[in-house]
């Protein structure tokens, strides 16, 4: 499977005007891996964290969260932020790929504009999210 | 086989058979994901408190917990598919072989450790 690297490689990256649609297509890619990674350990952490007892499970509220207020830290915070916009902006654009593959969808108008409302249905559903989780206090 | 060029060695071989499967697999987890992992989100703001007691009442509901197992099938398969399209496209050689295996340790293992879990909240919760 090696390959000759005194070979030229096709110029695919380079030679193309960036546009809504190539930057949805490498963010599904991105988002997705940050999915799988980050909300996979955190989601099983949490459950682990949960099965381990209430004294457990206090310890990793505590963790999160400080002592005064109850507010998540700022880490916490800035990562489940992060969360939850690369796991809607991969949501819509999984949407976006499965009507893509019923063929609809490919003129030049049209998909742009399906990757450009992929970006702004993730960046204002995780502004609204985060807005009452933090102002209206859930936690 | 050959020991000439990469493609000289497949050429006529034709296909594995697995690229349609894993394709079609990649969507239909792609359905039970946007289901399952919107009921969890719903779900959990629809709960009144995020506390220790009110999270094991709410696992220890076959009604919670069941769609919960099947959410984290759904999303570690899913994961693992899409994963290892991922490594596929950006490694090589024996590298590439190392990062699949570590993948399917991941992936098993984790739905593994959260299936667990769940079901030890489910069943100690009914109890408690």
């Amino acid at each position: 499977m090696a390959r000759n690297p005194g070979r030229p490689l096709s110029p695919h990256l380079t030679i193309w005007k960036w546009g809504p649609h190539m930057l949805v297509s490498i963010l599904h890619r991105v988002t997705g891996t940050a999915n799988a990674i980050g909300g996979g350990v955190l989601l099983v952490w949490w459950l682990l964290a949960l099965a381990s007892g209430e004294a457990g499970y206090a310890r990793f509220v505590d963790m999160m969260t400080s002592n005064g207020s109850g507010r998540l830290n700022w880490l916490p915070a800035l990562i489940l932020i992060g969360l939850t916009w690369t796991f809607i902006q991969h949501l819509c654009s999984g949407v976006r790929h499965l009507l893509l593959d019923t063929g609809a969808g490919y003129e030049l108008k049209v998909n742009k504009s399906g990757a450009i409302a992929t970006l702004f249905i993730s960046v204002t559903l995780t502004a609204l999210i985060w807005a009452v989780i933090l102002f209206h206090g859930a936690s | 086989m050959g020991t000439g060029t990469s493609i000289g060695r497949v050429r006529g071989l034709g296909s594995a058979h697995e690229g349609a499967k894993h394709w079609w697999h990649q969507r239909l987890t792609a359905g039970s994901n946007l289901l399952l992992v919107t009921w969890l989100v719903v779900s959990l703001f629809r709960l009144p408190l995020w506390n220790y007691r009110a999270l094991v009442l709410w696992l220890s509901s076959p009604w919670a917990s069941v769609p919960l197992i099947l959410a984290v099938i759904s999303v570690f398969y899913h994961l693992r598919l899409g994963l290892q399209v991922v490594i596929e496209d950006y490694q090589h050689d024996f590298t590439r072989v190392i990062a699949i295996v570590l993948l399917n340790f991941y992936a098993i293992g984790g739905a593994a450790l959260a299936i667990y879990a769940i079901l030890k909240v489910a069943f100690q919760g009914a109890i408690a």
